[in-house]
């Protein structure tokens, strides 16, 4: 049995536990909080018909390739496959168009591959950078940004070489 | 708009390698299959990502975003010290940091933007040093349970959906460590050159 098996059930059940003894409806939580998961998915999902159409053409006219090809020898250096080159561009612009984009790599390569656990844990750590900060500074009313963006990209590669790096310590390359 | 370009520009380049490399027929079938595969692949989520959603109700209804935000209290006093010192910043900006760790982005956003408008209050349209932290910070920010995530790897038939968690964890600080490192410097810098 290995201790990651643990995590879900063992979750599961300390969750409900906790809950319990807090006098909390469980039940009723859960299934509230599913309803929620299930119209974030309504939200998405015409995103990702788009998007989805998009990548998947992208792809299949050898464009992805092209992409990918352009950086491979730097980011090899840096243990990250070729195939990442387009998430790691439409990561801070889109959120489901990095969710699409990573789908598609998992697919292809696998989802237990080097690639595709890259790219998840790329999908983990970072964020939409760019959509978050025009949300913030647009509803402050700021139009000075300052260091805002060099800083917030900094963060993003960071997440990218650290996605790598993160996966090659707990599973080997 | 950012998007209509972004969207615009993949088709208008797939259809220009499509027919320099001769890969028309290909790429037709494609556009019908990636959005077939779209929905398809919002039905194989979405168990994974309701069950995920529904298990931080239940977290959420037994107090613990209020333990974290009052968890977080003290390194964000440090990390923000000016901002702090209103009371309303302090407890908006604390509560935005629990929601971003338990992936609560619905609740996370009115809560960090609370706090950016109190601190951009009287500063003429420029970002304070502190403002900018607190906009860095919400562009890396970690999740303890990544249910999207998960529920994408689910959907692809990994063996162990949710094997990656602290590989993102790791990632995360990592990434969080170095956006707060740069904005602190950069500060420093701007502030010279202005």
């Amino acid at each position: 049995m290995s201790p990651s098996a643990m995590l879900v059930p063992g979750l599961l059940a300390a969750t409900a536990i906790i809950a319990l003894w807090r006098r909390v409806d469980v039940y009723g939580a859960l299934t509230a909080g599913a309803g929620e998961g299930l119209t974030i998915l309504l939200r998405i999902a015409p995103a990702l018909v788009g998007l989805l159409t998009a990548v998947a053409m992208f792809r299949a006219s050898g464009a992805m390739d092209w992409l990918s090809g352009l950086c491979a020898p730097l980011l090899e250096r840096l243990g990250i496959p070729a195939d990442l080159m387009p998430l790691m561009l439409i990561r801070p612009i889109s959120g489901s168009g990095a969710l699409a984009v990573g789908s598609e790599i998992m697919k292809t390569s696998g989802p237990d591959s080097y690639a595709g656990r890259v790219a998840a844990v790329m999908l983990g750590s970072t964020e939409t950078t760019f959509y978050t900060i025009a949300v913030y500074f647009g509803a402050a009313g700021i139009t000075r940004t300052r260091h805002t963006i060099p800083a917030a990209l900094t963060a993003d590669l960071m997440g990218f070489v650290g996605s790598a790096l993160a996966v090659r310590i707990f599973f080997g390359s | 708009m950012a998007m209509a370009a972004l969207w615009t520009g993949m088709v208008v380049l797939s259809f220009a390698f499509g027919l320099v490399n001769g890969k028309m027929d290909a790429v037709s079938a494609a556009a019908l299959e990636g959005a077939s595969s779209a929905i398809q692949l919002c039905l194989s989520m979405a168990g994974v990502l309701c069950l995920w959603s529904g298990v931080m109700e239940i977290m959420n209804r037994c107090g613990m975003s209020a333990k974290l935000a009052r968890a977080f209290r003290p390194l964000l006093q440090r990390l923000l010290p000016n901002a702090c010192r209103d009371d309303a910043t302090l407890s908006a900006v604390s509560a935005n940091v629990s929601a971003n760790l338990l992936g609560l982005g619905n609740a996370a956003t009115p809560l960090g933007i609370q706090a950016a408008r109190r601190m951009a209050r009287g500063q003429d349209g420029v970002a304070s040093d502190e403002l900018c932290l607190l906009v860095v910070l919400n562009t890396a920010s970690i999740q303890l349970i990544p249910a999207t995530i998960a529920s994408v790897r689910a959907a692809a038939g990994a063996a162990s959906p949710f094997d990656i968690v602290p590989a993102v964890w790791l990632a995360s600080v990592l990434s969080v460590t170095a956006g707060l490192t740069a904005a602190k410097i950069l500060a420093r810098f701007s502030r010279r050159i202005s």
